[in-house]
């Protein structure tokens, strides 16, 4: 009964903020926004803004929509050639998946990414930018485990894309619906692995009958699925930066699809290696540790894309 | 079936002929992740010795109550539940270092090794020597996860436990995270080595 007065009294405050929330944005001159470079906000003007104020650093206040308290500092503003586009420049490359919000001589303006575009993001970047296995260090056990065989490992991703989709949005139900409306958050752990497992459970009897020599050729990998960190780390992350369900579901897809991604590419080149005459004391899982480092320094060459 | 080791030899067992990490290579998000510094080894060893030993406890008690058909669900909860005690607890008392750990506090619960251990050892064995294997395998996991931190830390910043020791960072790239990979590699490619020199010099004196 307490959540539902709570967002009974939140109601109109809410549906108030909304209604400003554009009279605030649109209020002043600056008639179209976006980002640039990585470390450049765009504004376009719909008056010419005056030359003086237009290209002095000192005019802008920028900061991110969720920290209002941090500002950003504007280190040139350059007015293009229409005389209407002001080019920011800053210091430090900008986090252009955060909204920003510009504040300039009574106008100000909200950047920001268009959502399918911010959606895309997260799944690029659960899937290539950190992907689990190579730049957070996660599901090594199965990593190594599965990826001798190059079918082996197809197969295992795949049923590790299943398990961590279909997991990942049964917890957020959860997470969202009864652990935090009733605050039981610190539940999380127990309620969180026991999901895991029942979708588990189900995978195994569903894969049982029906591509049993697919199930035959996992052996003891699915049980460990299980106990696996790459699966329980989805829920854990979505619970707690509190994505709703569109990002959750694309960073269970980026995420599965990484891990797939990761344990293909690893199995390629194992397959090689057998036939490589590598120091007999290196021989098996060593030589995989050292060519895993290889390919995350690899993986490290994504960091800093940004697609949209 | 009981095991007629000692509780001396469950400890060593699990510290050199079963170490958890370097036989047994399991547990390895945290041994790549997060063993940048001797001191996160440590910690996140203390971590894992304490549910390791009080999952171990707490199976072995009640194993003749647990069905075995259910018994891989019942020690997934009965791990979680410590993990949430030690999650809670080092959450209350020690921010900071649980702030380095992140997630992988959490993860404890999904470490292979303490599943293993549970299913080969403590639902067969008695109470005592549950508990002294637990404490072997824990000491196992937070040397070798030591181990680790002290090559990184040494070779990377030139310091241990936060000391400068060196004055000069040999090989700055160890600080990487990304270098837990080739580290552990290179390592467990060392100890293969010393132990396959080991045994043939047994065998040549024989």
């Amino acid at each position: 009964m307490k959540t539902f007065t709570m967002i009974k009294r939140a109601l109109p405050a809410a549906l108030l903020c909304l209604l400003l929330l554009p009279a605030l944005v649109w209020a002043g001159a600056i008639s179209g926004q976006r980002f640039g470079a990585a470390d450049e906000i765009v504004l376009t003007f719909a008056a010419g803004p005056d030359q003086a104020t237009a290209t002095n650093p000192e005019s802008y206040s920028v900061h991110e929509e969720a920290d209002p308290d941090i500002r950003l500092a504007v280190a040139t503003a350059s007015l293009g050639a229409d005389g209407r586009t002001v080019t920011l420049k800053f210091s430090a490359p900008l986090n252009t998946l955060k909204p920003h919000v510009v504040t300039t001589a009574g106008a100000s303006a909200r950047v920001s990414k268009s959502y399918l575009g911010y959606l895309f993001g997260i799944l690029v970047s659960a899937l290539l930018i950190n992907n689990f296995v190579f730049t957070k260090y996660l599901g090594l056990c199965v990593f190594f485990g599965t990826s001798k065989r190059k079918d082996t490992a197809k197969g295992m991703g795949f049923t590790f894309l299943i398990v961590m989709v279909a997991s990942a949005i049964m917890s957020w139900f959860f997470y969202q619906f009864i652990l935090k409306p009733f605050q039981l958050n610190f539940l999380q752990i127990v309620i969180f692995i026991g999901l895991v497992s029942l979708t588990v459970q189900a995978v195994d009897t569903v894969l049982r009958k029906v591509n049993p020599v697919l199930f035959n050729s996992f052996g003891v990998y699915l049980v460990l699925v299980i106990a696996n960190c790459v699966i329980l780390a989805v829920p854990l992350i979505l619970a707690d930066n509190e994505y709703n369900f569109f990002e959750s579901l694309m960073l269970a897809t980026g995420a599965g699809g990484g891990f797939m991604l990761a344990l293909y590419l690893m199995a390629s080149v194992r397959e090689r290696l057998e036939l490589a005459n590598v120091p007999r004391s290196f021989k098996g899982v060593p030589i995989a540790f050292i060519v895993a480092g290889q390919f995350a320094l690899a993986f490290l060459g994504f960091s800093g894309l940004s697609i949209f | 079936m009981a095991t007629d080791k000692s509780s001396l030899q469950l400890i060593t067992n699990g510290i050199l002929n079963e170490n958890p990490i370097f036989r047994l290579v399991l547990s390895m998000c945290p041994a790549v992740g997060i063993s940048t510094t001797v001191m996160n080894g440590l910690m996140l060893g203390v971590a894992v010795l304490f549910v390791q030993v009080f999952s171990s406890l707490t199976i072995a008690i009640f194993k003749n109550v647990i069905h075995p058909r259910i018994r891989i669900p019942t020690y997934t909860l009965t791990i979680a539940t410590w993990v949430t005690v030690i999650d809670m607890v080092l959450a209350a008392y020690m921010p900071e270092a649980y702030a380095k750990m992140g997630i992988f506090i959490k993860l404890i619960v999904a470490f292979a090794i303490i599943t293993m251990r549970l299913e080969m050892f403590a639902c067969k064995e008695t109470v005592s020597a549950s508990f002294f294997d637990g404490i072997g395998m824990g000491l196992g996991f937070m040397a070798g996860m030591m181990a680790i931190g002290f090559v990184r830390e040494l070779l990377g910043m030139g310091t241990l436990l936060g000391y400068d020791l060196l004055g000069f960072k040999p090989l700055l790239f160890f600080v990487l995270p990304l270098a837990g990979f080739f580290c552990v590699g290179l390592m467990m490619g060392f100890f293969n080595y010393i132990e396959a020199r080991y045994k043939s010099a047994k065998r040549a004196s024989a």
